[in-house]
This record gives structure tokens, C-alpha cells and sequence, in this order.
């Protein structure tokens, strides 16, 4: 698969979760169980740098998610 | 001066010790009367110290957990704070802590602490903690928009980088290291610093599944306790005989010299005894004196430091020098607390590092691999063995790395070692053997 099937074989399973928004870098591997942690881990710091998902963070753990998706801190009170 | 009603908070400023909310409210008064620009709320101390006084009356939290906070390109360094009261203390509904790498020891210039206190008096909220448990500089406390603002002139001006947070190698951190103290057997400022510099890309991005932590102590007196506190514990040590300067030894016997460098000078210890003091608290009774000259059993020695910690002009660290690996240790979350277990029992440690830095890449993999999601590396160890733990290092079992003999062994049978395999026929064996 090229970078682009990669892309959008993530941002597809991402759109198809329909009880979470957050996920963690263990599920992004799971998409992809073939590739070393360590590659899948720079695609998805890729994609977040090409604004396609964001960081989730509590300061302890990480996660990521679509950009925009879920809880939103700032918007948390509206019907996100 | 404002009259707060902080009663609570207020309690916490009684005793002879320093208190934190004393800090806040000097801070608070400073924002106060202050002619800089501030770029963020100048009620912020206020409503934090209201805050907290809240929290204190309803008996629980009023921050958010977790947020998007952060700065481009970077997955860490920033981390979210969100007041979950934003009406009633507009000044903290972003709160955002900042993690900014330390330079290594924290050698600072006074000219440099002066411009990062200016900038966060401006951009922040004025307060700091100096340092986070990690070593990293904490300034807490700004608002969303001032977070690249600040990334900038950190960077540009200030020269400092943020530091890890999340699931991001954390901010190596090392003890002073050669720089001031002759116990040091390895360069760990230089460590620290080529390591950091090596693995920017895990320090800024999230990579693994929990936290990692590295830390480099000079010796085993460990200084920056990496032994407890850190992933990957980097120990300086020595493989061959402390050096003996038995004029030395002798001056301290008649009092010359002063033990523990001055230390433990509050009161009247009595003359220093040598047997007493020294050779019985030898943890493994490897030292001898007959009044007139003192032996080691070096090869006994598990380098506990406490000889040449208490006459370190006699003692000296052999010249042999580099650093015992260790891996595991974390707080408890999971079982409990466990300290790192002894891996390498000897590494040399000189630039440019490359057989540590491949056997942190070796760790990681596995990690990545077998890992859990927040799961620390002393957990995975736990959970795979010590022996699986080895393999990935590559590296055979040594018995340094064993406590005491069949208290703590290791097994290493491997099925194609054991004629006939793992595999028995139980019905076979229920023959010869009831239930």
C-alpha cells in the first residue's frame, strides 16, 4: 500500500468507530499489523502535522484522533 | 492588598515551612501592581488561588483531564488545562503547563533565568516549578493563544526546547556529573545531552504506547535517583580496584582529615572510627583494616559508595570507568513501585554512544511490539520475563544480575534444549501418577 491508501485506510476506521473518538498509537498498529510500531507511529505523526488527526493529550498518555472529533475541550458544552 | 477569602488555603501558609500559596498570593500582588504588558489575564494568581479554595471546600477537582493544547509539529511539551468553572474564574479556563528541557545539571545563567522569568511573567502566569519531578523547567499556566508565541520566543530567543510529556520519551535528565564531582565515571552531561539530541523525534512526537524515561547518574550514589525513577537507568561504575591512598586513611584514623567531606558536622560524633564507621557497614564485609593499613576485597565490592563517600580524599573510584544499564523502574499503577533491574552490567559510555543508543532502539522495538497500551517497560518485563527480556538485549545471563542464588533465578530452558520437548502424553503420564 502507498502512503496515500495508508492515509485514508486510517482515517476510513477512524470514521467507521462510531463510540470513540480517542484512540491509542497500539490501535493505529493494529491497522496495520505487517509494519513495525515505529513506522506506523511516523505516519500517524504525519498525518497529524498535515492537520488530518490531532493529539489528545492528559499530560501522562497520549492519544490521537480525526481532527476536530469528539471532545473538545473549549467546545465541550456545545453538541460535539 | 487584596483581602481574599481563602480561609482553607490560608492554613496552608502556618508552620516554619515555605508554602505554595504564599507564592501565588506574592505573585498575585506583583501582577497587581505590575507595568508590564501582560498578555494573559492579570487576575490569573487570583482565580487560581479561588479555585483551589473551592476545590478544598467541594472536596474535589475543578481541571478537565486532558486537552488538545499544543504546538505545531510537536505531540508534547504542552500539556492542556482546562478550569471546569470557566464562568466564575474566567482568568484560569486555559491553563496550560509547559514542560521546557533543562539544561543538563541546570546550569543556568542568571541572565538566562531573568529572561525565562520575564517571559512567563508576560506570557504566563509568573508561576514556575523549578524543576519537575522529570528535571524539566514547569511553567504553569497560559493561555491557548499565547502557546506559540511563547514556543517562539523560547526557541529563538532563549535558545531552550519544550521537553517530553505524554507518551513521549520524557526529557533525559542527568546528575552534575564531571563537571563538579570526582565520584562521576562517566560524562553524563554529555550523555544526556547526545542522547537527547538523538532521539529529538521520540522526544517531540509521541511514539510508544505509556511514557519513557531515561535518567544518567555518574555513580551509584545517584543523584538523579535514576534507579527508582527512570525507564532506562544509566549507573557509572568501575570494573577495577578503588584506588588506596593509605597515607590517607591514615590521616583520617588520627583525625587529620574530617569524614564525609564536613558532613554530619551538627554534633558531636566522637573521634572517627574506622572499624566502626567504615569497614562493619561494608555491605558485603569486603573491607579489612589492622590499624595500619586497610584492604579491599574488590571483587566482593558491589560498589555501594559508602567508603569512599565517607573518606573520599583515601578513596577514589578505580580508573576502568563506564555505566551499569538497568530497565524497569516506574511508580505504582500497576503492582506497584519496582526499582530497575540490573541488564548491562558494564558498558563503556564515550561518544558517540552508538551501543547504547542500539540498545534503546532493540528495547523500544520490543516494546512497540509486545506493549500494551500504558504499559511501562517494567511491566512488560514483568509480564514477559526476565529471560525474554534478555533475548531482545541479546545479551546472556550474568550473575550480577541475580540477587541471591535461588531466591530470585532465572530459568533458561528452552524447549529444543530438553530431549523430547515440552510436549507428554498425559494419559500416559496419569498412569504412573493419580490425580
Amino acid at each position: 500500500m502507498g502512503a496515500e491508501e495508508d492515509k485514508k485506510l486510517i482515517i476510513d476506521t477512524l470514521k467507521g468507530k462510531k463510540t470513540k473518538t480517542k484512540f491509542y498509537l497500539k490501535d493505529f498498529n493494529n491497522m496495520f499489523p505487517e509494519r513495525r510500531p515505529r513506522e506506523v507511529s511516523k505516519l500517524v505523526n504525519e498525518m497529524v502535522a498535515e492537520g488530518l488527526l490531532e493529539y489528545w493529550s492528559t499530560g501522562s498518555t497520549t492519544m490521537i484522533g480525526l481532527k476536530g472529533a469528539g471532545i473538545q475541550h473549549e467546545t465541550e458544552d456545545s453538541d460535539q | 492588598m487584596v483581602k481574599r477569602k481563602t480561609p482553607m488555603l490560608d492554613e496552608l501558609e502556618k508552620g516554619k515551612w515555605p508554602s505554595f500559596v504564599s507564592d501565588i498570593k506574592q505573585e498575585a500582588e506583583s501582577r497587581n501592581e505590575t507595568d508590564v504588558d501582560l498578555q494573559t489575564p492579570k487576575e490569573v494568581c487570583d482565580d487560581l488561588l479561588d479555585l483551589l479554595e473551592l476545590s478544598f471546600k467541594d472536596r474535589e477537582g475543578h481541571w478537565k483531564h486532558g486537552g488538545i493544547a499544543g504546538v505545531f509539529g510537536y505531540g508534547g511539551g504542552v500539556i492542556g488545562r482546562y478550569c471546569d468553572r470557566p464562568e466564575e474564574f474566567p482568568a484560569v479556563k486555559d491553563f496550560h503547563t509547559l514542560r521546557v528541557n533543562q539544561p543538563s545539571s541546570y546550569f543556568y545563567r542568571t541572565e538566562f533565568l531573568r529572561k525565562i522569568c520575564e517571559l512567563w511573567e508576560r506570557r504566563g502566569s509568573g508561576l514556575t516549578n523549578m524543576h519537575g519531578s522529570t528535571g524539566d523547567i514547569i511553567l504553569l499556566g497560559t493561555t491557548t493563544p499565547q502557546i506559540e508565541e511563547i514556543f517562539w520566543e523560547l526557541t529563538h530567543n532563549l535558545k531552550q526546547d519544550l521537553g517530553g510529556s505524554g507518551s513521549n520519551l520524557r526529557t533525559p535528565n542527568c546528575c552534575i556529573g564531571k563537571s563538579r564531582c570526582e565520584f562521576a565515571c562517566y560524562d553524563t552531561q554529555e550523555a544526556c545531552r547526545n542522547l537527547t539530541m538523538e532521539f529529538q523525534d521520540e522526544l517531540h512526537r509521541p511514539s510508544f504506547g505509556y511514557k519513557f524515561k531515561m535518567k544518567f547518574d555518574g555513580c551509584p550514589n545517584g543523584c538523579v535517583a535514576s534507579i527508582a525513577r527512570s525507564d532506562m537507568s544509566v549507573i557509572g561504575t568501575w570494573k577495577d580496584d578503588i584506588r588506596i591512598d593509605q597515607e590517607a586513611v591514615q590521616a583520617y584514623v588520627a583525625g587529620e582529615f574530617k569524614p564525609d567531606g564536613g558532613g554530619f558536622a551538627g554534633r558531636d560524633w566522637g573521634p572517627f572510627d574506622i572499624v566502626k564507621e567504615v569497614i562493619d557497614l561494608c555491605p558485603t564485609h569486603c573491607m579489612a583494616w589492622n590499624g595500619k593499613k586497610l584492604g579491599i576485597n574488590n571483587r566482593e565490592c558491589n560498589r555501594c559508595m559508602h567508603c569512599i563517600n565517607t573518606m573520599p580524599r583515601a578513596l577514589r573510584i578505580g580508573k576502568e570507568t563506564g555505566a551499569s544499564i538497568l530497565f524497569g523502574a516506574k511508580a505504582p499503577i500497576l503492582e506497584g513501585a519496582q526499582l530497575s533491574t540490573l541488564t548491562i552490567p558494564f558498558m563503556r559510555m564515550e561518544e558517540p554512544f552508538n551501543e547504547i543508543k542500539e540498545l534503546v532502539g532493540k528495547i523500544w522495538d520490543w516494546w512497540s511490539e509486545e506493549g500494551r497500551s500504558r504499559e511501562r517497560l517494567g511491566e512488560l518485563m514483568q509480564r514477559k520475563g526476565f529471560a525474554k527480556f534478555l533475548d531482545v538485549c541479546g545479551v546472556k545471563a550474568d550473575p550480577r544480575m541475580i540477587k541471591e542464588p535461588r531466591s530470585n533465578p532465572y530459568i533458561f530452558w528452552k524447549e529444543a534444549d530438553i530431549p523430547g520437548g515440552w510436549e507428554r502424553d498425559i494419559k500416559d503420564f496419569r498412569k504412573r501418577h493419580q490425580k
